[in-house]
């Protein structure tokens, strides 16, 4: 395997509207940040791979437009997947490892405000047979909370406490959209949003971008002083009947953890785009996490959800702490889906 | 540096307007069924599923490879879901090589497909966001002032569309998969057929179809054992460029240009005309035959139309095109492009039964969508490179 | 909103082949900053271009960046004309859902004098006068149904001019 390496992060704030612009004009100024700190971010790369979705913008082929903000000229190398952005990612890091590619960008981009997301989510179902019945994205992920809780993998306070956490760290990221000092108290007297979720175990929506640059070898150490070298890159689709698979575990994240090595070593910081703060729960175990490690000091999903970009972020994030230093070893999660169907896991080191 | 690769396996639905004989994994699963077998190889055997298809919006599921993963065996594997408009096939084939030819996977298995019957093609296409004019008339809409240029530009005769419709739909009548078969086809039928978007008839367009496509591929160590003729991938390419800048040249945009060119030199290929035994080219309108002629640098710029005129591009030319009746005669969109790279796969494999091209060796295939601005081509051979 | 009716289940045992499940979603655009700038003119029934300022071309209507060079755009704008010239066109004779007009009618790629991009739109002639060069005019709403929208521009409609020469825009095919 060829050593590739994330040399550039940048992302949009996570907000949950954005009034005035448009996805492209999300994306502008994102693209640029990462030109400023690498010094490439548009037609210079070998390869260009995005994430979006067309459901998400209401209309076809949405992703086009995401190409005007690139300056695709002369003409670029480039692919788009209907996935997150972490998923981009992979394509990108997959054209480097065949030698077709040194360098790569991946970005990924949603504005999910201009729909009502729990519904539009429902048309992820089988359209014959579930769909017709439009559950919404929240109700489908509370059968899945219910169903944890009445076996008693966990309680309700230790999906209060993700929250906690997550919001509590999520203070001093300058891009999260929730943050602040929750209390697990104060969460539980709040009112069921879909039983047995309250508003704080929910994502937010968020409309948000991002955007990432690997690099192969020495291009990596020129780009970046402290590139986040990629040891472990793997994803897991589960099949999607809710019949058909364990919902009190994350069995795509265990598989993709173990094949990506994640337990072979410490872990410094891990990011998780956990939508839900059982899924969290889910997600931290099938990852097998040590108790010393510090989970999404970003904040995670819980406190910014741009999807088709949340999870490029969290790869993003840990590589961020990487390139300063202040962790050696970091594991990033992205997922898609209903009820986590289909996990990524990346692990990223300093050296 | 990258693995060889090659087709082992090459699966279609038979095209038709509407399968409602099947549901969408039904439909997907048959292609891919047929490539399995194909293969010779079982579920079990496949490391990864690389799925492709045009916008969700087509079928009214929003990533409708979560809810196909288990039809397709991809429960518990990794599954990919590409999307880069009327090209997506051919992408889809072209990244799933490409996890071969990183070696992170033995073996793929890649399926496009496009179920057009379960929603309205044309709505899907034309929705207008409030701020937008909306004054494109769908893709002939779209398309056919292009054509007009090309025209205005090479000087072409009039009725070289025609031509290329008369030649497709006959090639058509070879293959039993499909979607048109027109058995009374003639230069009249065609040149007689109402104009739609003018100069463009409306058997000079392509249908709108229900299919799928599926192929596996597989690493050089596994593929040489195979006692049977494999296609050797021996380059991909892929350029995008925007769909409107000042300048931008619509008719014979750079991208097609810069993706010939790198993909010849990845080839090996210095004289694509003698070098390259066949090929199969997306052409939702005849007119693009003799335009991607140019594109692809198989003939000088605005000599397109006289490959068409000489027969060149017929079955018993020097340079056959669209063999299987092309995108003119079975249109599942998201599989449009790899059934355009499938076709290319049988011709060098010795297996394209009527719509065989004798001896073939080394050929080409090639998707383009967008406004003219995303193309996906490849070559593949019967012998490694 | 989710109304559904099947076929073939009459009892008979026949196999289920339709099943209708219509989807509604609603969605709220945002114009974008660039974009409400440009629909805010046209509203006053001024037609605004920006410059790309790394290659001094004018983009219409006027956009956030410059899709070929990746830079945004500055607060200048330019005011463009009304005339142009047809670029390209097509007789469109099989119906659009997006397009309430009676057929045949003609599209045309319009080069608005002034500005370096086409604009798609329809034209009202002849169908057998429109050629290439054509010169063209936009025809606007009675002002005082202008809104903040393109329809403020019902159309194009050619005008007296001696046709544009092939060299002057055929960049823009
Ligand atoms: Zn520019």
């Amino acid at each position: 395997m060829r050593e590739v390496a994330v040399v550039g992060f940048t992302q949009s704030p996570s907000v949950r509207r954005e009034p005035d612009r448009n996805e492209v004009e999300i994306l502008i100024p994102v693209l640029q940040a990462l030109r400023e700190q690498t010094g490439l971010a548009g037609a210079e790369c070998d390869f260009i791979c995005s994430g979006s979705s067309d459901y998400l913008a209401g209309q076809s082929f949405a992703f086009v437009s995401g190409l005007d903000a690139v300056g695709a000229w002369p003409p670029v190398s480039e692919s788009h997947v209907e996935m997150d952005g972490a998923w981009a990612l992979y394509e990108a890091w997959v054209k480097i490892q065949m030698g077709y590619a040194d360098t790569a960008l991946a970005y990924g981009f949603g504005k999910p405000s201009m729909g009502d997301l729990p519904i539009t989510l429902a048309l992820q179902l089988d359209p014959y047979s579930v769909m017709p019945l439009w559950p919404d994205t929240i109700s489908v992920a509370g059968l899945q909370a219910r169903h944890c809780l009445e076996r008693g993998l966990f309680t309700a306070d230790e999906m209060a406490a993700v929250a906690v956490r997550d919001r509590g760290n999520a203070k001093t990221n300058p891009y999260a959209q929730v943050k602040g000092d929750f209390t697990v108290e104060g969460i539980l007297a709040e009112p069921f949003l879909v039983n047995p979720l309250r508003k704080s175990d929910c994502a937010p929506i968020s409309d948000g971008a991002s955007a990432i640059l690997l690099a192969a070898g020495d291009r990596a150490t020129q780009i970046c002083e402290r590139p986040a070298w990629i040891r472990g890159f793997e994803h897991i689709c589960e099949p999607m009947d809710f019949g058909v698979r364990d919902l009190g575990r994350s069995r795509g994240t265990e598989i993709a953890a173990e094949k990506a090595g994640v337990s072979s070593d410490k872990i410094d910081v891990a990011e998780l785009s956990a939508p839900f703060t059982h899924q969290s729960i889910l997600v931290e175990r099938a990852l097998g996490l040590p108790p010393e490690t510090r989970i999404n000091p970003s904040g995670g999903a819980l406190a910014g959800n741009p999807l088709m970009a949340v999870g490029l972020s969290r790869i993003g994030e840990c590589a961020a702490r990487i390139f300063r230093g202040e962790a050696d070893r970091a594991v990033a999660h992205a997922t898609s889906g209903p009820c986590l169907q289909q996990n990524l896991v990346c692990v990223l080191e300093g050296r | 540096m990258a693995e060889l690769t090659a087709v082992v396996g090459i699966g279609q639905t038979k095209y038709e307007a509407k399968r409602d004989d099947l549901s969408m994994p039904g439909l997907v699963r048959e292609a891919a069924e047929r490539a399995l077998a194909d293969a010779g190889c079982s579920w079990a055997d496949i490391d990864a599923v690389i799925l492709g298809k045009a916008p969700d919006l087509f079928e009214g599921v929003m990533m409708p490879e979560l809810f196909l993963n288990d039809a397709l065996g991809g429960a518990y594997k990794p599954m990919l879901r590409v999307h880069t408009a009327g090209s997506v096939g051919g992408s889809t084939a072209i990244v799933a090589a490409s996890m071969v030819q990183a070696g992170i996977h033995d073996r793929v298995l890649c399926v496009a497909y496009e179920k057009q019957s379960e929603s309205n093609a044309i709505w899907a296409l034309s929705i207008s966001v409030p701020f937008s004019l909306a004054t494109v008339a769908g893709a002939g809409g779209y398309f056919a002032p292009l054509v007009r240029g090309y025209i205005r530009r090479s000087g072409a005769p009039e009725d070289t569309g025609i031509r290329v419709a008369v030649k497709d739909r006959q090639n058509a009548l070879r293959n039993p998969l499909a979607h048109l078969h027109l058995e009374d086809i003639s230069f009249d039928l065609v040149a007689n057929s109402p104009m739609l978007w003018d100069p463009i008839r409306y058997l000079e367009t392509c249908p709108s179809s229900d299919g799928a496509c599926a192929l596996v591929m597989e690493k050089e160590s596994l593929a040489s054992r195979r006692p049977d003729k494999v296609a050797w991938i021996h380059a991909t390419e892929m350029r995008s460029e925007p769909t409107m800048f000042s300048g931008r040249d619509q008719v014979m945009p750079r991208a097609t240009l810069d993706n010939a060119k790198n993909l010849y030199r990845k080839a090996g290929i210095t004289n694509p005309r003698r070098e390259i035994d066949c090929a199969e080219i997306y052409v939702p309108f005849s007119w693009f035959e003799p335009m991607w002629m140019e594109g692809m640098l198989i003939t000088e710029r605005n000599q397109g139309w006289k490959m068409t005129y000489e027969g060149a591009t017929a079955m018993d030319g020097d340079f056959p095109v669209n063999m299987s009746g092309g995108v003119l005669s079975s249109n599942p969109i998201g599989a449009s492009g790899l059934i355009r790279f499938a076709e290319a796969a049988r011709q060098v494999r010795g297996r394209a039964d009527q719509h065989q091209v004798d001896g073939a060796r080394k050929a080409l295939g090639h998707a383009y969508g967008g406004g003219s601005q995303y193309f996906s081509t490849w070559i593949v051979s019967s012998e490694k490179p | 909103m989710n109304a559904h009716d099947t076929s073939g289940t009459e009892g008979d045992g026949s196999p289920v082949t339709v099943l209708r499940a219509p989807i509604v979603l609603e969605y709220e655009y945002s114009a974008g900053q660039s974009a409400s700038r440009f629909l805010r003119a046209i509203a006053e029934g001024r037609l605004l271009g920006q410059r790309c300022p790394v290659d001094g071309r004018v983009y219409f209507p006027s956009r956030g960046s410059c899709p070929q060079h990746a830079v945004t755009f500055g607060d200048e704008v330019v005011e463009l004309s009304d005339k142009g010239t047809i670029v390209t066109f097509s007789i469109v004779r099989v119906p659009s859902k997006n397009i309430p007009l009676e057929l045949p009618y003609i599209t045309v790629n319009v080069l608005l004098d002034g500005a370096d991009t086409i604009l798609m739109h329809v034209l009202d002639a002849d169908l057998d006068d429109v050629h290439m060069g054509m010169r063209v005019q936009a025809v606007w709403k009675p002002r005082e149904e202008w809104t903040t929208s393109t329809e403020n521009i019902l159309f194009f409609r050619p005008i007296d001019e001696p046709d544009a020469d092939y060299d002057s825009y055929k960049e823009h095919i």
